[in-house]
């Protein structure tokens, strides 16, 4: 089993060095009993709406991988551990709302094991991302303490077609680093952009036989409300654990590989697509390729 | 062989809420917006008498203890015994704060150098009397001013412009007026507030649908439609008039203004909230 920990709170906005001591607050927590796996929303260091602030508060990300290995090491904690967070990257000059996958605890220090860079990033109605950042252009896997995994930021995992990529490709561990304004008071007992979430992930999680992990911010930011509701999906699709929309959390849950043999032997769905995915592909009304003349 | 026929007819989108969730959510929002970011603890509300600063001060009660909360009652000649009387049930029944200051002279003192002011101008000298007097109150109690501005007045305009919209943080401000009611009636609010005709209270036996010409319970439905993008016929075959949803058409379209901050010239490339951009929270 693969105990991991997902970590629901509401940083400082702009408040670099204040959000980086809670993350220690919550190195120090664990340290007791580590997990694995720890992973933070995004935008963890800093709030999630910047504006044009992002370009003063974005990170490199070799100094924050040396920061957050650091941290752990000074949290006590024997051994090592992978963490999964959130922030703004500065790629020399290039602005990325990112997540950082970083081994820490090691002998030889800081292992960067991955870096995903958003590539759906949302700019309508209340979000203007692309505006101030810069789409990444590959969505990749990496090895955790796991497995082969991938991570998705928050509307990536909106499309199906990206989950879909990432377990094509392998993944066997979805994470996703997300923060929500929280909208819809229709439906009772959970905010409606909450239980769209869940549908969400718990399809993505069953259609692709994979473990789905999500930590999201909270609390407001200029009266947008950040959704909460971290939780985990086996890879049936059934909920494990969830947190509250509101409130700082930590979700600890164990994950068993085994699981994810055992919801694709009873559900092959991913091996179907497999097999029949160059039909799809090559369809030629897909415009998965641009044509020429779209592009002059 | 007869089939049984299910026949979707066209939705309206629902103005439902979960009040136990929409209440949960903005006390939440009290709470971060005025302790954790800005540090202060108390609130000041303007107490009409009326159902939506009712609501705020319940909500304000809740997030911060009502020994937090202030109420003030602030009277014109004029205005209702019956206001006066509604807003001291709400401070009874929550023990929140409550004082009383009378605007008369103040309001009357401008209005002697505008003796052709009408109807209208009062009721706007009036409503910034109101807003001065407010903020000094906040800042006589190192407290922050809560509004209580509903989305359908805002929508509709039916507001004094840099007077009832002037707080920094308002919980109901995204809530329409019918969803006012529902979450008040959830939060306890005195009977008499909840179930009494809305009204300025500028003048005697004002209410606002008399004012505006159409119900709430309509505009609401014709304003959420408008708000998702629905063409007026579309709104019509849901049941509503041309003539009404042509009359909330036209009181959205001609108040744009009076929901931003004033126009500022653009002549340069730092140009504040046009370049130079920072979240309210920065």
């Amino acid at each position: 089993m693969i105990n991991a920990a997902l970590v629901q709170f509401k940083p400082r906005k702009g408040e670099v060095e204040a959000n980086l001591a809670t993350v220690a607050d919550v190195f120090a927590q664990l340290a007791a009993d580590p997990p694995a796996l720890i992973v933070f929303p995004e935008a963890a260091l800093t709030g999630y709406f910047l504006e044009g602030a992002v370009y003063e508060l974005a990170f490199e990300t070799d100094a924050l991988a040396a920061r957050i290995d650091a941290l752990w090491r000074a949290s006590g904690a024997p051994g090592a551990v992978d963490v999964v967070l959130g922030f703004y990257e500065n790629a020399l000059g290039t602005f990325h709302n990112a997540a950082l996958a970083v081994r820490c605890g090691e002998p030889g220090g800081a292992r960067i094991q991955h870096v995903h860079r958003k590539m759906f990033l949302p700019t309508y109605g209340v979000f203007d991302e692309e505006r101030f950042l810069t789409r990444g252009r590959r969505l990749g896997t990496y090895e955790s303490a796991f497995g082969c995994t991938a991570v998705l930021i928050c509307e990536d995992a909106w499309h199906s077609l990206t989950a879909t990529v990432a377990a094509l490709k392998g993944a066997r561990l979805i994470i996703i680093p997300s923060a929500s304004p929280g909208r819809g008071l229709g439906a009772v007992g959970e905010l409606e952009s909450n239980a769209r979430w869940k549908a969400i992930l718990s399809s993505m999680a069953s259609e692709h036989g994979v473990y789905v992990l999500y930590s999201a911010l909270t609390g407001f930011e200029g009266g947008k409300g950040m959704s909460g509701g971290t939780c985990a999906f086996s890879p049936r699709g059934d909920l494990i654990a969830t947190a509250p929309a509101l409130g700082a959390q930590i979700v600890r849950i164990a994950l068993d590989p085994d699981e994810v043999d055992l919801a694709r032997a009873t559900l092959p769905l991913l091996g179907d697509l497999a097999a029949v995915l160059p039909d799809l592909w090559l369809d030629e009304e897909i415009p998965v390729v641009r044509r020429f003349e779209e592009r002059v | 062989m007869i089939f049984p026929v299910i026949e979707a007819r066209p939705e309206e989108p629902s103005l439902a809420i979960d009040p136990a969730l929409t209440a949960e959510w903005l006390v939440a929002f009290l709470r971060d917006e005025m302790c954790e970011r800005r540090g202060i603890d108390r609130a000041v509300i303007a107490l009409s008498g009326g159902i939506d600063s009712a609501l705020v001060a319940y909500l304000c009660a809740r997030a911060l203890g009502p020994e937090h909360v202030y109420a003030i009652r602030m009277p014109y000649r004029s205005s209702s015994a019956d206001s006066l009387r509604d807003a001291q049930r709400v401070i009874d029944a929550l023990g929140i704060h409550g004082e009383t200051i009378e605007i008369s002279e103040a309001v009357d003192g401008y209005l002697r150098f505008a003796p052709d002011a009408d109807a209208r101008r009062k009721g706007n000298v009036m409503a910034r009397m109101r807003m001065l007097a407010l903020f000094d109150q906040s800042a006589r109690r190192g407290a922050l001013p809560v509004g209580t501005g509903n989305k359908t007045e805002r929508l509709m305009g039916y507001f004094t412009w840099h007077a009832d919209d002037t707080p920094p943080l308002n919980p109901i401000g995204d809530l329409f007026k019918t969803q006012v009611w529902a979450l008040a009636r959830y939060l306890g609010v005195p009977q008499e507030v909840v179930d009494k005709a809305p009204s300025a209270d500028l003048e005697a036996n004002q209410t606002d649908e008399g004012d505006l010409g159409i119900t709430y319970a309509k505009a609401d439905r014709i304003l959420n439609m408008i708000l998702l993008g629905f063409k007026d016929e579309a709104i019509v075959a849901r049941g509503l008039s041309p003539e009404e949803v042509q009359l909330v058409r036209r009181r959205v379209d001609a108040t744009h203004w009076k929901r931003h901050l004033p126009t500022t010239a653009l002549v340069s490339s730092t140009a504040i909230n046009e370049f130079y951009l920072r979240p309210v929270d920065f």
